[in-house]
């Protein structure tokens, strides 16, 4: 078997040395295999850090680092371009750069929670900013003229008399300057590059095939290695015959650890082969639980008589009694697997002088201090690397298939990749948890909504609500509980934690409240709104205007209710500091209902990249509308019973309607848009297909409900 | 272990591994070529897509030892300067969101209009259903096949 030496990280470094020499280097390398050290080695001979955002080379080419694990949200493009507009770069001068875990300097060095933008907005701009300032004080300098008479323009300082000087040119000078304390910030009107469509910086790299994620990293030495673990939850090994394995073809070792078998080998074909001989046995070790037993007991919870209670406003009990018209509604969602399509994966090599990490990882740090933790030994002794990652939806959050594989690199004394089949993945997640809701509305004789209750049930869900989401705030009766049993089936954030189905159940309900008080689903919703503006009821954290906005924007685009031979469902839902509303249509086309389209109108602030964000509303529209479609894990005594897609299905092309995205533009600071666009979805589907067919649907997935029995739904792009 | 000779991208690469091995395999683990990304190993979701003598194949499925003097292109060989048609329409519509799945996608997309490139949209459909790509890009893949086939008539 041949080794590689192309595609290794160290090769590729040496290569762009000697092929471009010197400073250049590292700006050739904008794959994410160019590690932050490579950059700054080859960048001081001459270019000059300004701070950890960004140097600038005395050639013009511009460096930012972008800190944050990139998953397909964009951040590697959208972070830059706001650096760059406050530096008054020429973009096309930028060259972008994946920095690697570096705590000193960056803050927050993770992508969960749709939270890095507003959170950096800020400091990205200051970064830009700074280095502008002292780059125009450096030309004042030199051409002994006073600041005020100095402007800048896409990568030069300009003189009021015509004269200009680049970045580059005035790099070393700059680097002179002492560092402003406090700099102007552009009025969001001067936005040059901000708001417009920017594509991918690593679009060039994906779309010819350069080595990008963590499975593309291979080193010479390396050995590869994949970890046959418990296939069900509550069980653990009993005993093991690796003797078979072993013996099989480039099979280096089989080592047992914790609950898991390590095959390691020379390739992962063979380290695939060597483990259908391996010979496991597993015995009970805690709950073994299937998903009949879980439906059971979300219906014992949802009768019991205590839950923790996440909010109480007024006497609902009263408002209850006192109701004309009493509707009581359940929904139930099954457990996700994450699938991303980069399976888990992660190289380590742990030495006696350090650990190196090198992978796809949403949470860095988190990866780090698990491993030191593991380890005993300091977070200083571990360099964590980020590779682009092949997806991560919250599945890349955890920390597990880091830590092991730095176990089993001290156990086996080795550099070595771990890798999981698509089996290993979806029998050994972090599931979407399976929750079951029961919504309760009062309404009296007028139609007006004087009782509302929720409680929510979950398996390892923690709180399953969102108790200060709408409509709290505008009812003034209305109790939110939630139960979680703990079970041995792991689960974690899956993207837009539980509001990703939450969201469904709560915009489906509201549709029936909302006729059974005989209004327009639309209406109903802003005549709440005003109220909870009038007369607020406890604590409101979603804001009424912006809600309002994104509702009355979407109605208007889609012409909500104007619509002769079509149906329409509404649905709204403000998470993760944004705001999406959405309405889907259903046509009848050769006597099939059929979803042929989605409107969207968003409120994020200020738009950074509308490229990016375009399609981050429009990929988590498919992806909710995939998932509420088709998306289950089941367990049958503790094991999944979908392992692969084949029978866990994810939606496909010919399944996807039209969808039309429309921001409200307001001109307030960014908020994240990584998950804010899913969670309306299986609200405004559901609903329209009630509209166009009668039926209601309570649980998803949508395509395996009694209630859809018959109804071919078709889907039109 | 055997010693096979196949034709990749033009060259012929000379591997030994054992005769069952994937062809994916034997890109990413002997050849280098990671273009070709493992995504399920059963041909279900097309991120292993490659060209073998013109058609779109899963290669996840297909043992090296059934290559024989066929001629494999991976997304590495589509082009030289990564400047095919499908390739560039993918960068001008700005396709991918986490970008694993899109060299499988450009495959089948090539393959597809390199037999026709006029396309109805149920051709379009029918060839790229085939590959699954979790961030939900159909939209841009869609628009794209149409721009690259523009470009090619």
């Amino acid at each position: 078997m041949k080794t590689l030496t192309k595609t290794s990280r160290r090769g590729f470094i040496k290569t762009g040395l000697t092929a471009s020499g010197g400073l250049v280097l590292g700006f050739n390398l904008t794959s994410a295999f160019a590690s932050i050290e490579s950059i700054t080695q080859a960048a001081f001979e001459g270019a000059v850090d300004f701070n950890s955002y960004l140097s600038i080379s005395p050639d013009d080419v511009i460096t930012i680092f972008s800190p944050n694990p990139e998953l397909g949200q964009n951040i590697k493009t959208s972070f830059p371009m706001v650096v760059a507009e406050e530096l008054d770069a020429d973009w096309k001068k930028v060259k972008v750069v994946q920095a690697a875990l570096d705590t000193k300097k960056y803050e927050r060095q993770l992508t969960g929670g749709s939270g890095a933008v507003p959170h950096s907005w800020e400091r990205l701009r200051k970064a830009g900013a700074t280095a502008r300032q002292m780059l125009m004080e450096a030309a004042a300098k030199r051409w002994k003229v006073p600041v005020s008479s100095l402007a800048t323009n896409a990568g030069f300082v300009v003189h009021t008399d015509g004269r200009k000087l680049s970045y580059g040119a005035l790099a070393t000078e700059a680097a002179g300057v002492p560092v402003p304390t406090e700099v102007k910030l552009k009025n969001p009107k001067e936005f040059k590059l901000i708001g417009t469509a920017v594509p991918n910086v690593d679009n060039k790299e994906m779309v010819t095939g350069k080595p990008l994620y963590g499975l593309d990293f291979y080193r010479e030495g390396m050995m590869h290695a994949m970890i046959q673990r418990p296939p069900a939850f509550g069980t653990k090994i009993k005993s093991v015959d690796a003797s078979a394995a072993k013996a099989m073809p480039g099979i280096v070792d089989v080592v047992t650890f914790k609950n898991n078998v390590a095959i390691v080998g020379k390739s992962t074909w063979e380290i695939m082969k060597a483990r259908k001989v391996l010979k496991v046995e597993y015995e009970k070790d805690g709950n073994v639980e299937s998903t009949t037993d879980h439906d059971k007991l979300f219906k014992e919870l949802l009768d019991k008589p205590e839950a923790t209670v996440r909010r109480k406003d007024g006497d609902v009990e009263a408002a209850f009694k006192n109701a004309a018209t009493v509707i009581k509604r359940e929904y139930q969602c099954p457990f996700l697997s994450h699938a991303p399509m980069e399976p888990m994966n992660f190289f380590a090599h742990v030495k006696a002088d350090g650990v190196e990490l090198i992978g796809p990882t949403q949470t860095p740090d988190r990866a780090r201090n698990a491993t030191a933790t593991l380890l005993g030994i300091s977070p200083d002794k571990i360099t964590v690397e980020l590779t682009r990652l092949g997806g991560g939806f919250g599945r890349r959050l955890q920390a597990d298939y880091v830590v092991e594989a730095a176990e089993l690199s001290k156990l086996i004394n080795a550099p070595v990749k771990v890798t999981w089949s698509r089996e290993d993945d979806m029998m050994g997640g972090s599931y979407r948890p399976a929750v079951r809701y029961r919504f309760e509305a009062a309404l009296d004789a007028k139609g007006n909504l004087i009782g509302y209750k929720l409680r929510g049930v979950g398996v390892n869900a923690g709180n399953s609500t969102r108790e200060d989401n709408f409509p709290s705030g505008a009812v003034e009766n209305l109790l939110i509980e939630s139960i979680d049993h703990q079970s041995p089936i792991t689960t974690g954030a899956w993207r837009a934690p539980i509001t990703n189905f939450l969201a469904f159940a709560e915009q489906a309900f509201l549709d029936e409240v909302a006729l059974a008080a005989k209004k327009d689903p639309v209406q109903f919703r802003l005549e709440l709104l005003d109220k909870a503006k009038q007369s607020p009821v406890g604590a409101i954290r979603y804001d009424i205007d912006r809600t309002k906005a994104v509702i009355n924007l979407v109605a208007e685009k889609s012409g909500w209710g104007k619509k002769k031979n079509l149906a329409q469902g509404f649905s709204v839902y403000f998470s993760h500091r944004s705001y999406v509303a959405q309405v889907a249509e259903v046509e009848m086309k050769d006597g099939n209902p059929t979803l042929t389209r989605i409107y969207a109108a968003a409120d994020c602030g200020i738009v950074i990249n509308l490229s990016g964000a375009r399609q981050q509303v429009m990929g988590g529209i498919v992806d909710g509308l995939g998932h509420a479609l088709y998306g289950q894990v089941t367990f049958k005594e503790g094991a999944a019973e979908q392992r692969n897609f084949n029978n866990y299905r994810l939606i496909r092309y010919n399944e996807v309607p039209k969808v039309e995205v429309h921001f409200v533009n307001n001109g307030i600071d960014p908020t994240g848009l990584g998950e804010p666009a899913l969670p309306p979805t299986g609200g405004a589907v559901a609903n329209a297909i009630f509209q166009a067919t009668g039926k209601r649907l309570y649980n998803q997935p949508f395509t395996l409900q009694e209630e859809l029995k018959g109804v071919k739904l078709g889907q039109k792009m | 272990m055997a010693a096979f000779s196949i034709s990749v991208n033009g060259e012929t690469r000379n591997v030994d591994v054992l005769p069952d091995t994937p062809l994916l395999w034997v890109l990413r683990d002997s050849l280098g070529l990671v273009g070709t990304k493992y995504g399920c190993g059963i041909a279900q979701c097309g991120a292993c897509t490659v060209h073998v003598n013109g058609t779109a194949v899963r290669s996840c499925s297909l043992p090296v030892s059934a290559v024989g003097s066929n001629k494999v292109v991976t997304i590495e060989g589509l082009s030289k300067e990564g400047d095919h048609p499908v390739q560039q329409a993918w960068q001008e519509v700005d396709v991918p969101q986490c970008g694993y799945c899109q060299a499988g996608q450009i495959m089948s997309a090539a393959a597809l209009l390199a037999k026709n490139p006029t396309l109805t949209e149920d051709q379009i459909a029918t060839a790229m259903n085939g590959n699954i790509c979790r961030c939900g890009t159909y939209h841009r893949i869609k628009e794209a096949v149409v721009l690259a086939s523009s470009k090619m008539k």
